[in-house]
């Protein structure tokens, strides 16, 4: 009975802390942070897949489709509307609607793992540029807050972070 | 006895039931490997639940029908962490409880490679009677399963595995290579083995409408897996070796069906697996059970 009941518990135990890990309440700064940090990845993609044309740009299904993906896949973290949810930040900044259609295949494509956004590889490069049609084609919204920065001092944070909304 | 059979589709069936009670517009995107591991791990603060069911053919003994429940939870992106608990049933025997067993995955690299590796950790604890086939590992034979669950019940094993994943994906085309080193931890010696499999979608680019038969959402492809020996026999002599082509049909509301049928590449081996799956991802339970005890919303 204790041979079985020992890796039960240190499997609860390890389940509690795995939920616990990934779920843990963040401030609205620490958000407003690790927005700016994602929004800075697209400036890490390497000039070869930045220059990289999006073969899609004249199908015209390729942004239906790309909405449909974008439900599938997105809406969990970055909101039904792209506006930006509690665990992905908005789609509808300058940062993302200005970056080049490579720089943002090569964010789905590598993610960002280290802040939470998983690799999407393992979508077929066609939907990935799906993705990104849809993905450009919101541009930005009315209520574009400008430029993230991180706030530089405790009451900043407490403003919270920019939500942008169409 | 009959009950006993049938109460694991009872619990299947009473899961799906849950199932649709959780309404998702999401498709789910998952390989077709039972055996072999992809290098992707369950999106953060997703929980997968999954059912398999095999259906072996046994040469001097009878038929059996081993089953799983996996539990597969997103904890970070690069963390993913599962739990199983498993039995079988052996046609013209009993039925019983096989073990748990409680697993790890974590992706070593930050950014996307030509090949991915990923570190996976294992614990399991099992009887004897453990008829799964879910790896294949060390002087596995055919013959290891024959006698009764009685008999191989008495057996009890607390076993670490450690695999290395190396996965990549090309022009739509994964592929994957395993290899296994497990220790069974009472002073037993490692034992060794390998999987491998290739798979890809049957069409590259999505729809615009919403389908449930349209050809990107089947993926085919095959898997081969075995055992190579032990520290102190190392190589294929004695082992066990089975093919396998696979099938996932990835369904709206993140629903997933696998099907395989493995073939046994010599006499050690089983002659016919009859595998299958189904398998129910819930995005965002990590945020639904932190609500739950008065979390953020």
């Amino acid at each position: 009975m204790r041979e079985t009941l020992v890796p039960l518990v240190a499997t609860a135990v390890l389940l509690c802390a795995s939920i616990a890990l990934g779920q843990k309440e963040k401030p609205p700064a620490y958000k407003y942070h690790r927005d700016a940090l994602v929004y800075a990845e697209l400036a890490k993609a390497p000039e070869k897949a930045r220059a990289k044309r999006n073969p899609l740009e004249r199908d015209p299904d390729a942004i239906a489709a790309g909405r449909s993906l974008f439900e599938q896949h997105c809406t969990e973290c970055h909101g039904d509307l792209a506006e930006g949810g509690r665990k992905g930040p908005s789609l509808l900044v300058e940062q993302v609607q200005n970056a080049d259609p490579g720089a943002i295949f090569w964010i789905l494509t590598n993610g960002v793992v280290w802040r939470g956004m998983p690799v999407w590889s393992k979508l077929p490069e066609p939907q990935r540029w799906q993705l990104v049609s849809y993905v450009k084609s919101l541009g930005v919204a009315l209520t574009d807050p400008g430029p993230v920065l991180p706030p530089k001092s405790p009451s900043d944070s407490a403003t919270g972070s920019p939500s942008p909304h169409r | 006895m009959l009950f006993s059979f049938f109460r694991p589709f009872l619990v299947l069936l009473f899961l799906l039931f849950l199932g649709f009670l959780l309404p998702s517009p999401a498709h789910a995107q998952e390989n077709p490997y039972i055996v072999a591991h992809d290098h992707y791990l369950e999106e953060p603060g997703n929980l997968e639940i999954e059912y398999f069911s095999t259906f072996g053919t046994q040469r001097n003994s009878n038929a059996f029908h081993a089953f799983w429940m996996e539990f597969e939870y997103g904890a970070t992106a690069w963390w993913t962490t599962e739990f199983y608990v498993d039995g079988q049933s052996t046609f013209g025997d009993s039925t019983i409880f096989t073990g748990v067993r409680f697993e790890n995955r974590f992706r070593v690299l930050k950014r996307e490679h030509f090949i991915n590796p990923v570190l996976y950790v294992e614990y399991e604890n099992k009887r004897g009677g453990d008829k799964l086939l879910k790896e294949v590992e060390g002087h596995d034979v055919e013959s290891d399963y024959a006698p009764s669950n009685a008999v191989l019940s008495q057996e009890h094993d607390h076993e670490l595995e450690f695999k290395l994943l190396l996965s990549g994906t090309h022009k739509g085309w994964n592929f994957v290579q395993n290899t296994l080193a497990a220790k069974n931890l009472s002073n037993h010696p490692w034992e060794f083995g390998y999987a491998i499999g290739a798979s890809r979608p049957l069409a590259l680019k999505a729809s615009a409408k919403r389908c449930s038969f349209c050809r990107q959402n089947f993926i085919a492809g095959a898997e081969l897996y075995g055992g190579l020996g032990n520290r102190h026999s190392f190589g294929l002599h004695d082992t066990s070796h089975y093919f396998a082509p696979v099938v996932a049909w990835n369904l709206p509301f993140d629903w997933t069906l696998r099907l395989s049928e493995g073939f046994g590449l010599n006499d050690n081996s089983h002659r016919f697996l009859l595998r299958w799956g189904v398998s129910r991802e819930i995005p965002g339970f990590g945020s639904m059970v932190t609500r739950m005890f008065g979390g953020h919303r």
